[in-house]
């Protein structure tokens, strides 16, 4: 199989290959390239920006893989469909078809499996557990002892459970909240061997708990990893005006910065666009109201400082933001 | 001779306790035994109450810190006659622990750096121990050409102890090996050296 790469290209037009219902709201799609190959080669804990046109807007969402890293016939992604978000996961669910065209990015890893550890153990919330499979079976592969623990809202919700189940036996720990079950977090952090890393990936209270119970329970900052992409929340319409550009943009309510510069034709760098890479980070000029850091990247000096925003997720409190683009 | 700004010179920020550790485990040689009193000392007693002390008096010989670091009255502190049995007594620990076990090292940097790699063949993040370098700035040097090791080089260049060579004591540094590289001086004109300084007191 050759690569369907052409060298520096960062987005891949590939084909929807496969859809299949998972659990109530979590379908699950199958990419392939459209120009026939393999897809590039990623670790577990990878996501790609997947790339669609919504009517006239252009909407680009990251999404874990899920897939198994040796198999690079095609990309798999699942989506939880969110009805009160900006669209994408509507999109992917009520109108994409098998055969439709999208395009994705080159996979990017935020969230990699420490080459180094001697046992891993990984938490997801809900729709968390897409990185999670990807990263349990890598860890197979690489025979290193894991333990999986997915917690959900109800039995309808459970995504992957029982597959995950059936695959992996005893390693895999089931929790469903409409049965008052609780992943026993204080004796789960107890009772590691040292090098153990803790992943974890769901809603962002949940990771809170996890990070804060780790750090209590003594681990170090090193070994405790999260993921999770922002949607760029809605708000008032502003104005921004790219110096070195020369150009004035609006962006709309349920715009980002980033999504309303991309539509001026400008490409700033990005990423993940969910507010945890700090590809997009831009210098402020100047700003006629305060900014709203939605990000979880800068640090709180940084974000008092009032020089640098991200601009895939943050917005502005105002009417006017010039920035050094 | 010496080239600074080499990033893998390694930088020791001082030990910080970590109030959160359900275990302190301190590998300490010499004069690092100061640097534990200062830490521990000042900390609410259950700090001592939760430290495994491995103690080896090694570089400050002349004066033995034991007596001073029971009075903190730690879990356990265990004196040892030499570097490398210490070594060996933390890679016991280390096979057991538990995560939430707080690692520390203080003492002299080719103390520092061989604890380090014991640390690092357990599966411990380097930046997760908490390190602090007290004592002698004497290296430790790894021939670049015989692989040897020399022990406490306090000058400007040192001849290997294993091949002979007029090393160049350089401020780069292996993590791997814990030890700084020492680069052949003289290739060109054997023997032709510059004077040797005494620059790692």
């Amino acid at each position: 199989m050759s690569m369907n790469l052409m060298s520096g290209s960062t987005e891949i037009p590939v084909r929807v290959a496969d859809i299949v219902q998972v659990s109530e709201r979590v379908k699950r799609f199958r990419f392939e390239p459209v120009a026939g190959g393999s897809m590039p080669v990623f670790s577990a804990g990878a996501h790609v920006v997947v790339s669609m046109n919504i009517g006239s807007r252009r909407a680009r969402n990251p999404y874990s893989l899920m897939g198994s890293v040796t198999d690079l016939s095609a990309y798999e992604i699942s989506v939880l469909k969110t009805v009160d978000s900006r669209g994408g996961s509507v999109f992917l669910h009520d109108s994409v078809k098998i055969g439709d065209q999208l395009t994705v990015s080159t996979p990017v890893n935020l969230f990699p499996v420490e080459q180094r550890g001697r046992k891993f153990i990984l938490i997801a919330g809900g729709i968390g557990i897409t990185p999670m499979i990807a990263m349990a079976e890598q860890l197979t592969a690489q025979k290193l002892p894991f333990e999986l623990h997915y917690a959900y809202r109800n039995d309808q919700a459970g995504a992957y459970a029982d597959t995950l189940k059936a695959r992996y036996g005893h390693l895999v720990h089931l929790y469903i909240d409409s049965r008052d079950e609780r992943i026993p977090l204080d004796a789960l952090l107890k009772n590691q061997p040292l090098g153990t890393h803790l992943y974890v990936c769901g809603p962002g209270g949940m990771i809170n708990w996890v990070l804060e119970s780790g750090r209590k329970a003594g681990w170090p900052e090193e070994n405790l990893h999260s993921e999770r992409f922002l949607a760029p929340p809605s708000g008032k319409p502003f104005s921004v005006v790219l110096e070195r550009s020369k150009k004035t943009v609006t962006v709309g309510e349920h715009e980002s910065i980033l999504e309303a510069i991309e539509a001026s034709g400008v490409e700033p760098p990005y990423l993940c666009r969910g507010g945890a890479c700090g590809q997009c980070l831009t210098c402020v000029v100047s700003c006629d109201g305060t900014l709203e850091h939605n990000d979880h990247y800068l640090a709180p000096e940084e974000r008092d400082g009032n020089q640098k925003i991200m601009i895939c997720v943050s917005r502005i409190k105002g009417s006017n933001l010039v920035l050094d683009l | 001779m010496l080239v600074s700004g080499i990033k893998s010179r390694p930088v020791y920020t001082g030990l910080i306790l970590d109030p959160h550790a359900e275990h302190h485990l301190i590998a300490v040689e010499g004069e690092g035994a100061l640097a534990v009193l200062d830490m521990l000392s000042p900390a609410p007693r259950d700090a001592a109450e939760k430290a495994t002390i491995l103690y080896t008096k090694a570089g400050s010989a002349p004066v033995d810190h034991e007596g001073a670091l029971a009075k903190l009255h730690p879990y356990r502190l265990q004196p040892l006659p030499t570097i490398q049995t210490l070594l060996i007594r933390l890679q016991g620990f280390l096979t057991t622990a538990k995560m939430g076990t707080r690692i520390y090292i203080a003492g002299t940097e080719g103390f520092i750096g061989q604890a380090m790699q014991v640390a690092l063949n357990n599966a411990i993040d380097f930046h997760s121990v908490r390190t602090e370098h007290r004592g002698s700035l004497a290296r430790r040097i790894q021939c670049v050409h015989c692989k040897g090791f020399t022990e406490n080089v306090t000058m400007s260049h040192v001849p290997c102890a294993h091949c002979g060579l007029n090393l160049l004591v350089r401020d780069h540094y292996s993590r791997r090996l814990g030890a700084f590289q020492g680069v052949c001086i003289d290739a060109e004109v054997p023997g032709e050296l510059p004077p040797a300084e005494e620059i790692f007191p």
